[in-house]
């Protein structure tokens, strides 16, 4: 608490500040009300030099205590926030845009609209082409809303089309709807940034119109130019077009290969492994089990069958063939130290014998041929399987007991 | 004018009005459709509507109202001030006779009026104080009135308004300034010298009526009452009159941002009798209310201790004799003599009294509160034992609360006034639309405050705390004994406590670096800064003033001792 004798205005309303924010912190909006209304005095006083003054503070935080406060209704808030518009000529767009997202959470897409709208047609002196960024966001978010539009318009043809009769002004609307939005989307997604929505969006139109040309030049230089960050998202939905449109499988592998780099826990690792698997070329199914056991690297992949079974398949193929035996060697390298108690302690073991049996199933397999028939959860499961009397347990016990030679080489 | 939109055609703005009364683009000669808005200024009272074959300049000059100098505007805030305090309870004779007097005396000194040749500005008729009994009366100061028509100032006190007045010719110039005639002058000259008065000179001002009269207000009382808006201070202009327009420099002079500081008021108030050549101010004695005996019984009532600590502070105020009149009193332009601040005065002899009583080491206070809660046990006539530790639960708790209501209310304290300010013409639009925006935005969150914000000040008391002796929660300490932490020896009740620290053992040499002592929360005892914490709050100081104080009244305490024992012993023994 301030013990200053010593009080002028400035340090009063900096006390002040002080109040309101606890108060939000502790979601005190009445209070922070309180405390907001004398601190609105500040905006009489020049503050210029100050780094964030008291109309960016009050824009703020007004916006915060109006969203959460019970008693506050959208009409208050749209006339605090035309406002706030007037305040600031520096952020007047920034302050549109936030407007706007804050209209759409509470589903007012028709008044967001027309807040975008209104704010492409601004023009301000100089300050038009200082906010420039700001403006190609406020043109992109129109055109994500033309896009809204036209998927509506889209859906109501196809269901007028299943109805049987057609409606021209429908269609025609959702084509200059289309026009809109494509010519919006085209131009955010050149500039260099994370833009996942408006690609989806844009690469939809694409496709419905036919142009997969264009839509796959837009997706290779949303996944590859170097220029973008890396997005994992963009090689997913790369991924996702080829898949669509019947590519080959190398292209397909090729999409996911920087997938599998940049995050090697993805859940599309799964598919990516299962092609590997099954490819004639040696290096890719290296590849396959680098990827399968990566991906298991991962706390959320522990109790996956899909995963296991894929680990599963190939350690089996690779100890039948018995060629490669140094691949799962490499692999087991780095990890013989802790997937043990990671993956296959026995309380582990006990649980995933109670809950998922499949599981234990591909697990045990797994580990009978890492640690031998003689580790742990091996032990537990396929003596478990085979008290149950189920067949499989038995032939995997089989199996792994049959090939313990190769753990004694692995582990070597 | 306020219409600040930009033109349609040529985005510039810069309009004036057609005969029609439409706003045309000055630039591009586009009409609009817009029509003059009333704009609501009561503020301009000859307002004509304005088109664009009149004048500009004839309109401002209508604008311009009356001219004023500053000092009138002291004049009117003193006033002001004056009225306020008798409404406290202040005698009229602080406003009609001394306050009135002192300002004139500063104006004659300060060659503002009064005087034959007023140094580089004329002097207009100046309006004085309403009331005309100051003339005819029987002072009651005959020392005063007698002094001031002894002064070798020509200006006769009673035809007091004769000066005639003639026009300045600076004043086209700096009328552009400022809505005063000289109130460019005014902050430019080197007014050293001349001591030029400023806001909180008007509080000094007041407090050396007061202490003339030895009102039973502390300077500490003063200011609170200024903060707490029972005096005019903070917008006091918006008072002046219609036809005193304030802008530009007034500004500066009149229009405070900040809270009068005590220290700053009070050296003040010294400069400003010396410059008034005053003589010794009326005694200082032992029925006074800014006596130490008197104030230290308030205090102790205030902090909820003991009466019978009363006896105490007499003692230790006897002991180094600063209850005699000749220390008491100001002497302005004495030099030689420090001068007092009573109120700190008194708080730091009831602090030194609680070390004396009490060490407060943080062990030895809390044994004591235990062995006398023992003694209270077997207490079983008369009234129970003082306890330090239970009038520490209390006051802490109280202190907290206070503090933080405190705080709070400076935190959410409201500095606009109604009558927004502008430092030119150019920007008033500018700022009445800023103003309309505060305005409209403060409603929106008042609203939404949910507790209706009280319009009343609170009522205003001598007294922050009270505590009531009809309590029966034990909360009320004024009848409590010290039997509990006294022992009889020789006949005397003395304190059992043996020991004394002092809080330095140097006194730093106030001229050169502004203290006598540094205080660091870290460096002291809790419980010493807990007291120094509690008589902060009272008097609206910071805890190092009343600090320095206890350090010079310990060094007086222990002279003796202190110039025998070695320097390093820090403690003594009583």
């Amino acid at each position: 608490s301030s013990r200053e004798h010593k009080l002028n205005f400035k340090k009063s309303k900096e006390v002040c500040l002080s109040y309101i924010q606890d108060a939000m912190l502790r979601k005190q909006w009445k209070r922070a009300a309180e405390f907001l209304t004398s601190y609105i005095e500040s905006l009489e006083k020049d503050f210029s030099r100050e780094y964030m003054g008291p109309s960016e503070i009050i824009w703020r935080m007004g916006t915060e205590i109006l969203c959460h406060h019970s008693h506050s209704s959208m009409k208050e808030f749209n006339s605090f926030i035309e406002q706030m518009k007037t305040l600031g000529v520096k952020r007047y767009l920034k302050v549109c845009l936030e407007h706007t997202f804050h209209l759409l959470c509470n589903g007012l897409v028709d008044e967001a609209y027309e807040n975008l709208s209104l704010a492409e047609s601004w023009r301000f002196g100089e300050q038009t082409a200082i906010q420039d960024k700001e403006m190609k966001l406020i043109q992109a978010y129109r055109g994500l809303l033309d896009y809204y539009s036209w998927s509506k318009q889209k859906n109501i043809l196809l269901q007028h089309g299943q109805d049987g009769f057609e409606d021209l002004s429908v269609e025609q609307e959702m084509h200059s709807c289309f026009r809109k939005a494509a010519v919006n989307l085209k131009e955010i997604i050149k500039i260099p940034g994370v833009w996942d929505l408006f690609v989806k969006c844009y690469v939809d139109l694409l496709e419905f119109y036919g142009d997969h040309n264009e839509a796959r030049q837009v997706l290779n230089e949303y996944a590859y130019n170097s220029k973008f960050p890396a997005n994992p998202n963009a090689h997913v939905y790369l991924y996702q077009f080829l898949k669509r449109h019947g590519e080959s499988k190398k292209s397909l592998i090729s999409a996911l290969k920087i997938l599998h780099d940049i995050v090697p826990s993805h859940e599309l690792m799964i598919d990516f492994n299962m092609m590997l698997q099954k490819s004639k070329k040696r290096k890719k199914r290296r590849l396959g089990l680098e990827v399968i056991f990566a991906a298991l690297d991962y706390a959320g992949w522990k109790e996956n069958v899909k995963a296991w079974s894929c680990l599963a398949r190939q350690v089996k193929q690779i100890v039948i063939s018995e060629k490669h035996l140094d691949w799962i060697k490499q692999e087991w390298n780095s990890r013989k130290d802790w997937w043990p108690t990671f993956h296959f302690s026995r309380y582990l073991a006990k649980r995933n014998w109670q809950e998922n049996e499949s599981l234990s199933y591909e697990k045990a397999l797994v580990a009978g041929i890492l640690l031998g028939k003689d580790c742990k959860y091996f032990k537990y499961i396929s003596h478990q399987g085979c008290k149950a009397q189920m067949k499989r347990f038995r032939i995997l016990k089989k199996f792994v007991n049959k090939h313990n030679p190769v753990y004694l080489r692995i582990s070597g | 004018r306020d219409f600040n939109e930009r033109c349609a055609q040529c985005s510039e703005v810069n309009w004036g009005l057609t005969d029609g009364g439409r706003f045309y683009c000055r630039s591009c000669h586009n009409v609009t459709e817009r029509t003059r808005e009333v704009v609501n200024t009561d503020f301009i009272s000859n307002t004509r509507v304005q088109t664009i074959s009149k004048n500009l300049r004839k309109q401002e000059k209508n604008d311009k109202g009356c001219e004023w100098y500053v000092c009138e505007g002291f004049q009117l805030i003193l006033k002001k001030q004056a009225e306020a305090l008798e409404a406290l309870g202040v005698c009229p004779q602080m406003k009609d006779e001394i306050l009135c007097n002192f300002w004139r005396r500063y104006l004659q000194k300060s060659k503002q009026a009064y005087c034959n040749r007023p140094v580089g500005e004329t002097v207009k008729a100046l309006s004085v104080c309403d009331s005309s009994t100051d003339v005819d009366s029987e002072p009651e100061t005959p020392s005063l009135l007698h002094f001031l028509s002894l002064s070798e100032s020509e200006g006769d006190l009673q035809t007091d308004c004769s000066f005639a007045s003639s026009a300045s010719n600076m004043s086209a110039s700096t009328s552009v300034c400022s809505g005063s005639v000289d109130g460019s002058l005014y902050l430019m000259k080197n007014q050293k010298e001349k001591l030029r008065m400023t806001m909180p000179m008007t509080l000094s001002l007041c407090y050396m009526a007061l202490l003339w009269l030895r009102e039973p207000m502390t300077l500490s009382d003063l200011l609170r009452f200024v903060v707490e808006g029972h005096i005019p201070y903070l917008n006091v202009f918006q008072h002046f009159p219609e036809k005193m327009k304030l802008c530009g420099l007034d500004l500066k002079i009149f229009y405070v941002e900040s809270w009068p500081v005590y220290e700053e008021v009070y050296k003040k108030m010294l400069e400003l009798a010396a410059f008034l050549d005053l003589p010794r101010f009326p005694d200082i004695t032992d029925s006074c209310f800014l006596h130490p005996d008197m104030l230290c019984m308030k205090y102790l009532m205030e902090a909820n201790l003991p009466d019978e600590l009363h006896t105490w502070t007499c003692r230790v105020v006897k002991k180094i004799c600063i209850g005699e009149a000749d220390f008491l009193t100001l002497v302005p332009g004495n030099k030689s003599t420090r001068n007092v601040k009573y109120d700190v005065l008194a708080a730091a002899v009831i602090v030194v009294v609680l070390k004396l009583l009490f060490l407060l080491d943080d062990h030895y206070e809390w044994l004591l509160s235990d062995f006398a809660g023992e003694r209270n046990k077997n207490n079983t006539e008369g009234g129970p034992y003082f306890e330090f530790k239970k009038w520490y639960k209390v006051i802490k708790c109280s202190l907290d609360v206070e503090q933080k209501k405190l705080d709070e209310e400076r935190a959410k304290y409201l500095w606009r006034c109604e009558k927004p300010l502008f430092y030119s013409a150019k920007n008033k639009s500018k700022v009445l639309k800023r103003r309309q925006m505060v305005v409209n935005l403060q409603n929106q969150f008042g609203k939404l405050s949910g507790s209706v914000r009280p319009a009343e000040k609170p009522h205003p008391s001598s007294f922050q705390l009270s505590w009531a002796e009809e309590n029966t929660d034990g909360n009320c300490f004024h009848g409590h004994s010290l039997k509990g932490i006294l022992q009889e020896k020789r006949g005397l009740l003395t304190a059992m406590n043996p020991d004394y620290w002092l809080c330095t053992v140097k006194l730093c040499n106030e001229k050169l670096c502004g203290h006598l002592a540094h205080y660091r929360e870290v460096d002291f005892p809790q419980s010493y800064h807990f007291v120094l914490r509690l008589f902060s709050f009272l008097l609206r100081i910071q805890p190092s003033s009343i600090h320095d104080e206890v350090c010079v009244i310990e060094h007086k305490l222990f002279n003796k001792k202190l110039c025998k024992k070695a320097k390093y012993n820090m403690v003594l023994r009583k």
